[in-house]
Parts: structure tokens; sequence; C-alpha cells
């Protein structure tokens, strides 16, 4: 997890594009500057973070089910709950599901577990655009290829 | 158009919690109920549920702001439903 960058997925570990669903890993980090304000002497993962890796993988799985031709924006979250502390050091399994692509927008269930207890899960819309060509195409095909991403998702870019 | 327009009357209602019967067929959809493009995407993810369609927002938005569509055309709550009306047929074919 590059924490400091707002990169939270370290690597996908599975893509199926049949039942549209993602898993990836995210391993917090022991050190940052974040756990010395939240909170000193008692290092937490922020819950807004745990949120965004949730947005974060479901992301990834929208622009590897639009092999990069749409980019997904976090426009709206439902249902979020945020069961149990994370502590720096603990990895994360993420996974979400794409429950409906609509036209402009799309809207994933997501979720994370840690030592098979169940973190956090949340209802997440995106708003869905043309995906920005340029160097924000080859940036965001660089960090899928950093993450695994499938390669030949990452291909058709 | 009845049924189509219920549902959908309900679904604005629940979803933007507008009262039931203050929500006609000649509402307009953002300028008299004042729902943001935000709001309108949860609707649209319960219109699309709730028929089996795909309400194609991104064209008619396209269509608005090239000027070859007013928004009266899609906003309007009985547009709306004649719209929804005519994608579920054509679902049907």
């Amino acid at each position: 997890m590059r924490i400091e960058y707002f990169q939270l997925i370290d690597r996908i570990t599975a893509l199926n594009l049949f039942d549209l669903t993602i898993r990836a890993e995210a391993t917090v980090p022991t050190t940052s500057t974040i756990f010395e304000g939240h909170f000193p002497g008692r290092p937490l993962m922020p819950g807004v973070l745990l949120i965004e890796s949730m947005a974060q993988a479901s992301g990834w799985l929208i622009i590897a089910h639009t092999r990069f031709e749409r980019m997904p924006f976090l426009a709206a979250l439902k249902e979020v709950k945020l069961r149990t502390f994370v502590t720096p050091g603990q990895t994360l399994a993420v996974s979400a599901k794409l429950v409906h692509e609509g036209s402009g927008f799309a809207v994933t269930k997501a979720e994370i577990n840690a030592d098979d207890k169940l973190v956090c899960n949340a209802e997440i819309t995106f708003r869905v655009v043309d995906f920005p060509k340029g160097e924000f195409l080859a940036s965001m095909q660089e960090v899928a290829k950093r993450i695994a991403l499938p390669t030949e998702t990452a291909a058709h870019g | 158009m009845s049924s189509t327009f219920n549902t959908v009357a309900s679904i604005i209602a629940e979803t933007c919690d507008i009262p039931r019967d203050t929500i006609n067929p000649d509402s307009h959809a953002i300028d008299d109920l004042g729902i943001d493009s935000l709001d309108f995407l949860d609707i649209a993810f319960a219109i699309d549920k709730a028929f089996g369609i795909k309400l194609p927002l991104e064209q008619w938005t396209q269509e608005v702001n090239d000027g070859k569509a007013t928004t009266e055309q899609y906003f309007v709550l009985q547009n709306l439903c004649s719209r929804i009306d005519d994608l579920v047929a054509a679902k049907a074919k």
C-alpha cells in the first residue's frame, strides 16, 4: 500500500470478467505519518482509507471490464459499515462485485476482510466517463502493471 | 403509462425523500422537484432495476448539451415514462 500516494491496492489476486468480480491484496504499512496523528500511541488505519481501498478495487474492476475505455470516479456511498479496527502491518483482502452498469455510472458492492474477519463493506456508486488519454492513460497502465492487473486487459488500452 | 408513472414516482419519492403527492406527470425532475444529477443516478439505478432497462442518460445529456433536445423531453416525468415504456417495448422485441 503506497499510502502517501493514495495508491492503496498492492496486487490484484483474482479478476473474473464473467462474474464481474475482483479480489485484491493491500498491506497497511507499518509506519506512516498518518499514524502519528491517527492516533498518537494508538495507530489505526483511517476508515476513509478503508473506503478508498474498496473504491480503488472496484475502480480497477470497472477499468478492466471496460478495457481502459472508461474511467470511474467515486460519486456516492451507501450502507457503509466499518466493523472493526485495522492496524499497521495488517494485510487486507479487498473484493468487489459490479452489480449494475448504467449509462454513465456503475454500482459495486465491496468489502474488506482481514484475518478471515469482515472489516467493512459498502455499496459504491461511480460516475463513469471516457478514459482520459495521453499521460493519464499511460500512468494508469503503469500502475495496472505494478499491481498485476491481468495483462490481457491492460494491453487493450 | 399510469403504471410506469406510479413506479417512477414511488422511486423518486423514496430515493429523494420527496412527498409522493407532490410528484405529478408534468413535474420536471430537475426544475420542479429539485433533483440533482447525483440523486438522478440513484433514480436511474432504481429505474434500470425495476424495468430491466438501461436509461441512456449519457446520450440524453449529450443531446441536451448539443442543443438537439430540451431537458423537458427527457426529464418531465410523463416524457420520461414514455421513454421508459419505449425502452421496455424495444427490449421485448
